[in-house]
């Protein structure tokens, strides 16, 4: 059963090779890409269970010992995350059999989903710094070429500013796993953790934890980084945005709670006071921005940015109550944004367009559209019993415990302003009347929303309403999952021995 | 050697973020070229230069008995390489396909839609 932790890895690159085989047959590869994502995700909920019941899950690729082979490990912390992944892979890769063109499923955009989604489970589970650097690589080449693909005259645009910030980031990432490797003489993530405890001039690496910190902040799009996203999330089709929405900035902000709970943060510092500002400004700014844009896509991908700023603040609290919130609040909101993107192509393939000022009436036209909206953005805002209520309170509960009034209270403004412009989405696109002016609507021919369209959303909105109806069990996982981030002997213990 | 290594690594640091800052798309790439060779000299030069001898152990040996190069960055160096090219030459496609279809090299010219 060991090998058990081979397999997130060993599906997706099975998927791109049937579907690199099946050449002619598009609906061969359609349905295989639905089907491995599927087996990922079961794969995924027997890993969770069996870490929840059996402690942290060790594999050491090809039976060298750690801390000289690579390891793969996968704790509470991890689960949750392939998980995540796996929900969000499931359901994306279904939405997408609805939302994308034919011309782009023959470019094989099954196979780069799956690759994909290798570099988000790859990142999830390796204990090594270097190969987190080359499945990070994996995920950002795939989804360089998912944003080209279709290679219109937007998507280039935005193509070129993403890959550019990234290729930057990654750079420094680099850079920075070979300055600590030239300090501590060791990549293996538990081994580092140890030597790092008995390291007396431990301030030293404090270089590499800023680089880290950048090359991480820049792919969570924290503030000041954030730039890049919302100059190229709107620009490829909306599966491949719902999909990038949901899982690619959390890989970034899950390696920042991995490296600053394991290496940095019990070494003291300034990262307290770093997290909980910049925390504090990415949300501030996020939901500002947000606030005055009138494209779906624009505004969802702004408040990405916002909610990364939540997460961040909990990890900035540096407390078991917050390190779950933190948890809790990114799987209610890989769940919620993914869902939301979703509803906002399912309008676009009503309306022909984003674009709130000429849309309008969708709640006298298709009432069921507006009833699966309203479910994820007003989880998003934080509204009881939905999940995002039970992740803001848990963050809240955490703030006020640890003293940290002025964060706290940004978070609960933020909220405010989140619902806010879920409204202004809601009343311009689903309640105002159609306006009569708006040309490009009119002249469209409205398309039928299919079955795979509507099942995914359903799927994450009831998932949504499950998280926070069924909070104490998820956020007894989420809990588990902070003890051992907080005190990591388990984990070095697991992966070293002894 | 260190000395000379650091200072082309801070040369290529430079240049590449001062190509990275100008407008014209081709110096971009220049500028991403220049920065990760100057990353990959990093975690070369990380690795500490020595005058001993290659990684091998004698037959008959589990250790290596005098003392010898690390060879960890250099492995890690050329993974990373290998990467970078790939993503050099997908960046490179990338602007080429943006020159044609914007008929510009240079970003200010780009119109807002």
């Amino acid at each position: 059963m060991e090998n058990l932790l081979m397999l997130p890895l060993v599906l997706p690159v099975l998927a791109a090779i049937v579907s690199l085989f099946a050449k002619n047959s598009l609906n061969f590869r359609k349905a295989s890409g639905v089907f491995f994502t599927l087996a990922q995700l079961a794969v995924a909920i027997v890993i969770l269970v069996k870490v929840y019941r059996d402690g942290i899950l060790v594999l050491q690729v090809g039976s060298w010992p750690a801390p000289f082979g690579i390891t793969l490990v996968a704790d509470m912390f991890s689960a949750i995350m392939l998980f995540f992944a796996g929900l969000i892979g499931f359901t994306v890769s279904v939405y997408a059999l609805g939302m994308m063109d034919e011309r782009r499923l023959k470019f094989h955009f099954y196979l780069l989903f799956n690759i994909l989604l290798l570099g988000v489970n790859g990142a999830f589970i390796t204990g090594d710094v270097f190969n987190l650097y080359v499945w990070f690589e994996v995920m950002l080449i795939s989804s360089f070429v998912l944003i080209t693909l279709g290679g219109e005259r937007k998507q280039l645009e935005g193509a070129v500013k993403y890959v550019t910030i990234n290729m930057v980031s990654s750079m420094l990432f680099l850079a920075a796993a070979g300055l600590l490797y030239g300090k501590m003489g060791t990549l293996n993530m538990a081994d580092l953790a140890v030597k790092l405890q008995h390291e007396p001039a431990s301030n030293l690496v404090n270089s590499s934890a800023m680089l880290f910190f950048i090359a991480f902040g820049i792919k969570a799009a924290v503030f000041p980084f954030f730039f890049w996203l919302p100059a190229s999330y709107h620009t490829p089709p909306v599966a491949v945005t719902a999909l990038f929405a949901g899982l690619l900035t959390k890989v970034g902000v899950y390696a920042m709670i991995r490296f600053f709970t394991l290496f940095f943060m019990p070494l003291g510092g300034i990262w307290k006071e770093l997290f909980l500002i910049t925390g504090g400004l990415t949300m501030l700014i996020g939901v500002f921005t947000a606030a005055s844009q009138y494209d779906i896509r624009r505004i969802l991908s702004f408040h990405i940015i916002s909610q990364i700023g939540y997460m961040i603040m909990g990890l900035g609290f540096f407390t078991p109550l917050g390190i779950a919130g933190a948890i809790y609040y990114m799987g209610h909101n890989i769940v919620a944004k993914t869902n939301t993107f979703m509803v906002g192509g399912m309008v676009s393939k009503l309306k022909g367009t984003f674009e709130l000022k000429s849309i309008g009436g969708l709640y006298k036209s298709h009432p069921y559209l507006a009833l699966l909206f309203v479910i994820p953005a007003f989880a998003l805002a934080g509204v009881p019993p939905l999940s995002g209520f039970f992740g803001k309170f848990i963050l809240v509960k955490a703030g006020f415990d640890s003293h940290h009034f002025l964060v706290t209270a940004i978070s609960l403004f933020v909220g405010l302003i989140t619902l806010f412009s879920m409204m202004k989405i809601w009343n311009e696109g689903f309640w105002k009347k159609q306006p009569e002016d708006a040309e490009e609507v009119i002249a469209y021919q409205e398309k039928k929303l299919g079955f795979a369209m509507i099942f995914p959303s359903v799927v994450l909105a009831l998932f949504s309403i499950g998280m926070g109806v069924a909070v104490g069990f998820f956020f007894d996982f989420c809990m588990t999952a902070a003890h051992q981030l907080l005190d990591p002997s388990s984990y070095i213990k697991a992966v070293l021995g002894n | 050697m260190e000395i000379i290594l650091a200072i082309v690594i801070g040369v290529l640091y430079a240049a590449g973020v001062y190509l990275l800052l100008r407008r014209s798309i081709v110096k971009l790439i220049l500028g991403l070229i220049f920065f990760s060779h100057a990353t990959n000299l990093l975690v070369f030069l990380a690795g500490s230069l020595s005058k001993v001898s290659p990684p091998f152990v004698q037959e008959g040996q589990k250790v290596a008995q005098a003392s010898v190069a690390d060879p960890l960055p250099q492995a890690l160096v050329l993974t990373s390489l290998v990467i970078g090219f790939g993503i050099t030459a997908f960046a490179l496609v990338l602007i080429y396909r943006f020159y044609q279809s914007s008929g510009t090299v240079d970003f200010d010219q780009l119109k807002e839609d």
